[in-house]
């Protein structure tokens, strides 16, 4: 048990009545055009709801209502935020609503979803929110009994008191409760008598997903929407010079053709605002088949677009100017230049010991050059967003994981105050990083600004693919120096990107290894890039977890063996004082892995390949078993240890852990979006190859490491790891090492030799 | 424009749109029906799959013309209640994550049952091979179709 101050969590208990939110009041609603679910209406809706705090409200009639704070793109922090507030409150699951709360920073922490943080930073806010609604309804019960509150026990949203038998439901104290001072600190629950958290329990808004009920911005519809939809330019480094508006704008249905600036020119963009193309054509129309029969007839004449610079500002005030170069760019000439930056001396990042000299006297050098291309996030439900905007007041809703973010851009791009601009969180058709980004809430703000009308502005899947935002293209190159008895002497590793470099100087083997050393160098695009699931960690872990295993054979060492040795030296005598991990968590893992595939005793039918990886707080391990059809890979099983402390929701964990190892499988073999002229050659799925359900893990089997760790990320996690564990499994069943993503294209164009 | 009349849920309907206009359009935007949803319109994701006389067929490329006299069936025409096995098997395995695609997945799946009730793995991954799903929930949703197959 522990006790903490409710202070930290105090703007939680702002009572939404008393703001002044324009607009922004929450209210219990049956979403529009749906009926109640069956536990809906078992359950009963109450004539009143008292609200505890910004994220409880509690019926009458013993009803929960559960506010789930973050934005939704299907990590499941609906289901499993609000299971935290659950088991705190004492309250059985089968009686708790769910609703997902509108951005509202003066009453929710940190509305952000991405970078596997929902679940750790909001598990203390959560707890301490669910215990203090909890001691305010004990208190409650304590006056209206006249008793100690320390006499009161609760179960299950019941109130009890042993020495009178006094009984009462939540709902009976829920009014006088709401009106109680908020306690200065609160008891949290011993992880032991958590009921609610480390059970599984389902996603709730399966229900409505099976059913087709309008969940998306997609989905939604207003009275008086209008459809936009916009012209981006077919090439980065090409901008808008002139298009034939007036024969579209005669098109049936279409209401207008125009071009906007996305951004003010004097806007300073926050890392989030990035803007691939900073002015765009609008067709506005009654409906989707319209408008976008009218965005294929409009023509336009592009020109290039010259060098242009904008402000960022930094984190902590700290402005920088952006240069973006003028240019078409290719995948060629990407390459040659990599290649080139990889050659040259990168900006050191860390350097432990003397490596220089322990490179000069080593008897043996490995090093190897890996390479990623520029990946698409293709979320299923393309860029799309809902505004209506009036002359004193702007609605949008849409699918955004960093609303805090764009609110800076719509306040300044529409010249409304923060407290006119009212953010609706839609569940989004997917993220991946790619929603972070919020181009497409100001774009579809203006054009309903413009219109003097409510809009729903959509992406074709072209346009979604073609627009930027990319994962950045990678090379790493590793080098490591061994003596004459294949001891490891010096490790070095050197990666950039274009235009970032995705190392991280301080994970392993920093640590581990006494001379070593980090450098990284990048190149300038005008191709936009984004996060994208692992930021970096997915390229590192490729190409760090790849050469390991091949120091691993060279040195004559079992892979997990390998790695449990540099981890063992990193805990007993670690180099440096800076490095990011744990290694006996990390170490975990790998032991976990080995034990759940049976390592130590091969399978003569697949082949094996192992990879580990620590990002986002968590650690986990891979092992993946796969056989060669031809040259056509079959995953037939894939072995997944996770150590990310607590787990909240088990089966919705294990879920996320299939999906990112499919996802891991799918870029590492046909992930791949490379460009000419600054044109991207893929722009649909006819082209963009994604995994598919033959191409899917025959089996995929997750384990938790059991700890009482606070819980830490995991919807990134296990993406990163699965791109090595394919390839090492690759070079068991070719001989080959593979270097460059996507495998497959090196797969099919070379000769295996098993 | 033209009318047309669909039977689309066991409901007639009359639109007046223009001949060349998708199935997945006249749903989502004339019958306010937009559990189909659209996430590529040249039928390579199946987000927009529906059932045309029990047939799984692509709706963002098939115009409302050649609907006419089909029996049209929509995710949220598979059931009254949500209890169509398929969609029962949907929730036992707890299989969506983000859930933009699992409407196609689901329709792709309870045509794949209707002419073949006990498919084998195979059977399986070339049905459902027309279907994307981002997330990866493929494992699940084989799995759910094989409960669903049992009951």
């Amino acid at each position: 048990m522990t006790i903490v101050k409710t202070k930290l969590n105090r703007r939680s208990f702002l009572k939404a009545s008393a703001l002044a939110g324009g607009g922004m009041m929450l209210s219990f609603s049956w979403l529009a055009g749906c009926k109640p679910s069956p536990k809906e209406v078992a359950l009963g809706l109450p004539d009143e709801w008292f609200e505890l705090n910004s994220y409880i409200k509690i019926g009458e009639n013993g009803a929960i209502s559960l506010m789930s704070p973050n934005p939704e793109f299907g990590s499941n922090v609906k289901t499993s935020m609000p299971m935290i507030l659950a088991d705190e409150l004492d309250v059985d699951w089968k009686n708790v609503f769910v609703e997902q709360a509108d951005f509202y920073p003066e009453r929710y922490d940190r509305q952000f979803t991405g970078g596997s943080q929902g679940i750790r930073q909001g598990w203390k806010p959560l707890r301490t929110a669910g215990a203090t609604a909890r001691l305010m309804l004990v208190q409650a019960a304590a006056q209206t009994w006249d008793v100690s509150p320390n006499e009161i026990t609760t179960e299950a949203g019941m109130i009890h008191h042993k020495g009178s038998g006094k009984k009462a439901g939540y709902g009976e104290m829920a009014s006088l409760a709401a009106t109680l001072p908020v306690p200065e600190e609160v008891e949290l629950k011993a992880t032991k008598d958590f009921s609610i958290i480390g059970t599984s329990r389902k996603n709730v808004d399966a229900g409505k997903i099976v059913t087709g009920k309008p969940l998306f911005t997609m989905d939604f519809k207003k009275e008086g929407m209008l459809i936009a939809m916009v012209a981006l330019p077919p090439a980065f480094g090409m901008k808008v010079k002139s298009f034939n508006a007036e024969s579209v704008k005669s098109m049936p249905g279409i209401k207008d053709v125009f071009s906007f600036e996305v951004h003010k020119e004097d806007y300073e963009q926050n890392m989030f605002d990035t803007t691939t193309h900073p002015e765009l054509i609008a067709i506005v129309g009654n409906s989707t088949w319209e408008v976008l029969q009218a965005k294929r007839q409009l023509q336009v004449d592009w020109e290039k677009a010259p060098e242009r610079k904008f402000v960022m500002s930094g984190w902590g005030g700290n402005k920088s100017t952006v240069r973006v170069p003028a240019g078409l760019e290719s995948t060629d000439g990407h390459l040659a230049k990599m290649e080139e930056y990889s050659k040259k001396p990168g900006n050191i990042l860390r350097r432990d010991g003397d490596p220089e000299s322990a490179f000069k006297k080593a008897s043996k050098i490995l090093e190897r050059s890996y390479n990623a291309p520029y990946l698409a996030h293709n979320c299923m439900e393309p860029v799309n967003c809902y505004a209506h905007v009036t002359a004193d007041h702007a609605e949008v809703y849409g699918p955004i994981q960093a609303p805090e973010s764009i609110m800076n851009a719509l306040t300044h791009r529409l010249g409304l105050p923060k407290d006119k601009i009212q953010i609706n969180l839609a569940r989004m058709g997917g993220g991946f990083g790619q929603r972070a980004y919020g181009h497409h809430m100001v774009e579809a703000a203006v054009i309903s600004q413009k219109m003097g009308a409510p809009v729903k502005m959509m992406y074709t899947r072209e346009d979604d693919m073609s627009y930027g935002i990319y994962r950045p293209t990678y090379t790493a190159t590793y080098r490591a120096a061994l003596d004459e008895n294949n001891n490891l002497l010096a490790f070095h590793v050197k990666a950039g990107g274009i235009p970032e470099s995705p190392i991280y100087p301080n994970r392993f083997p920093a640590g581990a290894i006494d001379n070593y050393l980090a450098e990284s160098w990048l190149i300038e695009s005008n191709i936009t890039i984004g996060a994208f699931r692992a930021p970096r960690s997915n390229f590192m872990a490729a190409a760090e977890q790849a050469f390991l295993d091949e120091l691993a054979e060279i040195m004559g060492k079992d892979p997990i063996d390998f790695r449990l040795e540099l981890l063992e030296r990193a805990k007993n005598n670690p180099v440096g004082s800076n490095n990011d991990y744990d290694p006996e968590r990390y170490a975990g893992v790998l032991k976990l892995v080995r034990e759940k595939s049976d390592w130590d005793n091969p399978k003569p039918v697949v082949h094996r390949g192992v990879s580990a990886y620590f990002c986002h707080n968590s650690y986990v391990a891979e092992v993946i078993d796969l056989r060669l059809e031809g040259n056509k890979p079959v995953v037939e099983n894939v072995f997944a240890a996770a150590d990310c402390g607590i787990v909240i929701n088990p089966d919705a964990a294990i879920n996320m852990g299939e999906g990112a190892i499919v996802d891991g499988i799918g870029n590492a073999f046909f992930g791949e979006l490379t460009f000419k002229d600054g044109v991207p050659q893929k722009n649909n799925f006819t082209n963009y190859r994604m995994i598919r359900m033959p191409e899917a893990p025959k089996k995929v089997e997750i384990h938790f490491a059991k700890n009482e760790h606070d819980p830490t990320g995991l919807g990134e996690p296990f993406f990163p790891p699965v791109f090595a564990a394919v390839s090492n499994a690759l070079y068991k069943a070719t001989g080959r090492r593979f270097y460059q993503q996507p495998f497959m294209k090196e797969l099919e164009s070379g000769i295996t030799t098993m | 424009m033209a009318k047309f009349n669909l039977t689309i849920n066991g409901k007639s309907q009359t639109v007046d749109v223009d001949p060349s206009t998708p199935i997945l359009w006249v749903l989502r935007d004339h019958l306010d029906l937009v559990g189909t949803k659209y996430g590529c319109g040249v039928a390579a994701c199946g987000a927009c799959t529906i059932l045309m006389n029990g047939n799984a067929i692509r709706s963002c490329v098939t115009p409302v013309s050649a609907a006419e006299g089909a029996k049209i069936t929509t995710i949220e025409g598979l059931s009254e209640n949500g209890d169509h096995p398929v969609q029962k098997a949907w929730l036992e395995h707890d299989v969506p994550q983000c859930g933009y695609c699992q409407a196609g997945q689901i329709m792709s799946a309870v045509a794949l049952l209707e002419s073949n009730p006990n498919p084998s793995d195979a059977d399986i991954d070339n049905a459902m091979n027309g279907n994307i799903c981002r997330c990866g929930t493929y494992v699940r949703i084989k799995k759910a179709i094989k409960t669903a197959a049992k009951s």
